[in-house]
């Protein structure tokens, strides 16, 4: 198909996804804020979501003060913040727009119908009682886009870049997540284990819609080397990394073509160490290190996806290499 | 109750569903019928039911000057226009002459120009702005220039069509004939069992079938791409339409290139190579080493590849110089010239303001006429006298002084109208119609229009870009 084509359809995957991951981050959040222990500033509570989004900086270049309505509304809202709610929706249905001919047309109007829903949405209103509802609404408006895309979309390999860009998308997402969320919660990996406040896992195991699949699986209070085990080895839980990368490698596996020879070694390795790793050797080397070496790969491995099937120039590619490294400052 | 009741209205012009005498014209009589026993308010509801369906499907077109990318609907009416059978025999034999004639003068423009020798048309086309040199001589694939035209006829009498313009560069809206169809079948599905209705439906695979037709000799399953300016082009959503249901790729410059006298596409697999570019972009903008230089929205080389015959393009290069409107004037001696026969559809009378005799006449008449930029298209840059106030009719007899060549004038048509949904109820607006004439192996045309509307009481104006409507066509199969 149309590198081009190809392209759109990865990034307008890529973006849903990210819209997605930002309203649970977002809605777990709020949650949390209204359970929330009295030693805990607003601050300390809302700044992690902007490290996770990278946004730190451009956010105090446009507010003064660290509060819930500021970093709700720069998070869902602000036209300014280029990994907004608002901004994410609206790439992704400028790139469905690009290529609706490539997509079935019940997709094409289920990402349209999203998008003009979401301009009559009462801004004032998700600020002050209704966030809950609008995270709901952003997450279902992913399922069903992504309900419909399986339901009607031809298995070409248009079919396969939405995928793709789906996953990668949720890989770096959820990485991310918990890498600044250990990070607060665990100063150091000797923690593990000790006391933790038992909302904290839980809000992020909700997060990641893990919540009763921990329960199920492990049957047990919830404890943090097991919440990063399922969020990152296991391979029945569809949210972790190794979730995805079984998906990745088997995506590009189905592509036509001989070109993808290194992007499949590169997922094949990534894979690798998710599909044999163990938890235990993991958190001996530190899980903030395995997650940060777990992004800078996912990293490399959309770039070499860009560069072999999407290579016609995209504006879509820009910032993409150092999204990683800000992270690592603010974690070194 | 909703009627087509113009009893207390004075009919302007000849309406397609009343006789002021007869009253309800035979074409209409069914749908007369059905339509009384509707209430307004269900009429009304349709309406709104479409406009939201449009809106969620998409069907917009973005407006030149407004903000960029900002999308609009253009209005759809409930009511349809409906012709005869026979009614449509003629016009479509008309249009269908037309193109054929229009066909072989481009080919004989651009090879031995026997047209020029016999004195029937000057030899100043040569120097027409539309005339490509670049073209001399350049076999196209099957002598085919216009594949795809589009003939704007109106009506004025029960017996009288003429026709006002032929599109021979890349006509729009066909789509709107498809989705405007697909959208009365939806709302209306009972109107559907009862009327003989001509389906338009294979428009999309009959124009597939004709690109094929055309592709460089020596490709088998030939690979056909349509080309667009890109995503904010007015007309893109029918690109993206007519790529879906043909099923062929959609491509815009930056995803072409020309190596080794070949057009390749970029694709996830590697280059692929291009036959035949339905190319919905203007003969400027395709190809910067040709034509403008600034142009980011082509392919360099393709040109040169073209007239090496390594790819086809539909329409071909050069077709503007044959829907000139200083040329308009010739195409029923074009008709006579290459096909021996007498035309079926007449053209409006028409001035050329470079000519001294009809100038002054038309300076002298210019609130009862049309005056028309030459190269002008979607309604911009003309002048329609009898609705134009004073100040505006003498601002237009300065630009006409400044350049007179540059502008045709007509008498004023009183363009048939059609019931059509207004806010009030059920009443007359004046309407056009253009069918879309397809060539191939051979010319057809499928029994279906865009029928556009003025949506505004008493305007002639029917653009979409000037806020003109559209309305399904129904031809009657007997």
């Amino acid at each position: 198909m149309l590198s081009r084509t190809a392209d759109h359809l990865y990034w307008m995957a890529r973006y849903i996804e990210r819209a997605e991951n930002m309203a649970r981050m977002l809605d777990v959040t709020y949650r949390m804020s209204l359970v929330q222990n009295a030693a805990q500033s607003e601050a300390a509570l809302w700044v992690p979501l902007l490290h996770i989004s990278d946004t730190v900086e451009d956010f105090q270049a446009t507010y003064d003060e660290v509060t819930a309505r500021n970093v709700i509304y720069y998070i869902a809202m602000d036209e300014r913040n280029l990994s907004s709610i608002y901004n994410c929706l609206r790439a992704a249905r400028e790139n469905a727009h690009a290529v609706r001919v490539a997509m079935s047309s019940e997709m094409w109007e289920n990402i349209n119908s999203l998008w003009l829903e979401f301009q009559q949405m009462d801004k004032l209103l998700i600020l002050d009682s209704g966030l809950s509802e609008f995270c709901d609404w952003v997450k279902s408006r992913s399922h069903l886009f992504r309900g419909v895309t399986y339901g009607t979309m031809l298995r070409d390999d248009g079919f396969r870049f939405t995928r793709l860009g789906g996953f990668i998308e949720r890989a770096d997402d959820m990485a991310r997540l918990l890498d600044v969320k250990y990070h607060l919660l665990l100063p150091s990996a000797s923690d593990v284990g000790g006391a933790v406040d038992y909302y904290e896992w839980s809000a992020l195991l909700r997060s990641a819609s893990a919540y009763e699949a921990y329960l199920k699986v492990y049957r047990d209070a919830v404890m943090p080397l097991r919440v990063a085990e399922l969020l990152v080895l296991r391979h029945d839980m569809p949210r972790s990394l190794h979730a995805c990368m079984d998906e990745l490698t088997n995506i590009l596996d189905q592509l036509s073509g001989d070109a993808g020879r290194e992007c499949k070694r590169q997922a094949g390795e990534m894979h690798s160490s998710l599909h044999y790793g163990r938890i235990e050797d993991i958190f001996r080397g530190g899980l903030h290190e395995f997650l940060e070496s777990f992004l800078r790969h996912n990293n490399r491995l959309g770039i070499e996806i860009q560069r072999t099937y999407l290579n016609a120039p995209s504006l879509n590619e820009a910032g993409l290499d150092e999204s990683v490294s800000t992270l690592e400052q603010y974690q070194s | 109750m909703a009627t087509i009741d113009y009893k207390n209205k004075i009919l302007t012009a000849f309406d397609e569903s009343f006789d002021s005498k007869k009253g309800v014209r035979p074409v209409y009589a069914a749908y007369a019928d059905w339509l009384a026993g509707k209430d307004f308010s269900q009429l009304a509801q349709k309406s709104r039911d479409a406009e939201l369906l449009f809106r969620r499907v998409g069907i917009t077109f973005a407006v030149y000057g407004e903000e960029e990318g900002a999308e609009r609907l253009i209005p759809f009416d409930v009511v349809p226009r409906i012709l005869a059978a026979n009614e449509w025999k003629r016009l479509s034999d008309g249009a269908c002459q037309r193109v054929r004639a229009l066909n072989m003068f481009l080919n004989d423009l651009y090879h031995g120009q026997d047209i020029i020798k016999a004195g029937v048309v000057p030899e100043s086309i040569l120097t027409n702005e539309m005339y490509r040199p670049e073209m001399q001589g350049v076999d196209v694939s099957g002598g085919v220039y216009a594949h795809i035209a589009g003939i704007d006829i109106v009506r004025t009498e029960a017996d009288t069509f003429y026709v006002l313009e032929d599109n021979l560069r890349t006509p729009s809206g066909v789509s709107y004939m498809l989705e405007d169809r697909r959208m009365m079948m939806r709302l209306f599905p009972e109107l559907f069992r009862n009327y003989p209705i001509a389906p338009v439906e294979h428009y999309p695979q009959l124009l597939l079938e004709n690109l094929r037709a055309v592709a460089p000799r020596g490709a088998n399953n030939p690979t056909v791409v349509l080309m667009t300016p890109g995503a904010y082009n007015s007309a893109y959503f029918e690109h993206a339409f007519l790529a879906q249901q043909m099923g062929i790729e959609l491509v815009e410059g930056r995803d072409m290139f020309v190596k080794d006298n070949a057009v390749f596409m970029r694709t996830t697999e590697g280059p692929k190579q291009v036959d035949v570019i339905y190319r919905r972009i203007d003969d400027d903008f395709i190809d910067p080493l040709a034509f403008r230089q600034d142009s980011m929205l082509g392919v360099p080389g393709l040109i040169s590849v073209y007239r090496n015959g390594g790819v086809a393009l539909a329409n071909a290069i050069g077709t503007g110089v044959a829907d000139d409107k200083s040329t308009y004037i010739y195409v029923p001696e074009m008709i006579r010239f290459y096909l021996g026969e007498e035309p079926i559809l007449s053209n409006v009378p028409t001035y050329k303001l470079s000519v001294a005799d009809d100038r002054k006449y038309v300076l002298e008449h210019l609130a009862e006429l049309v005056v028309k930029e030459v190269q002008g298209s979607g309604g911009y840059g003309m002048l329609v006298g009898p609705t134009s106030s004073k100040s505006q009719i003498e601002d237009f007899r300065l630009r006409i002084l400044a350049n007179p060549d540059n502008y045709i004038a007509q008498p004023t048509l009183a363009l048939s109208t059609c019931p059509t949904l207004v806010e009030q109820g059920v009443a007359p607006r004046h309407v056009d119609l253009r069918p879309y004439v397809l060539t191939g192996k051979t010319t057809t045309v499928v029994p279906g229009a865009l029928c556009r509307v003025a949506m505004n009481e008493g305007s002639l104006v029917v653009n979409s870009s000037q806020g003109g409507g559209t309305k399904d066509t129904w031809v009657l199969q007997c």
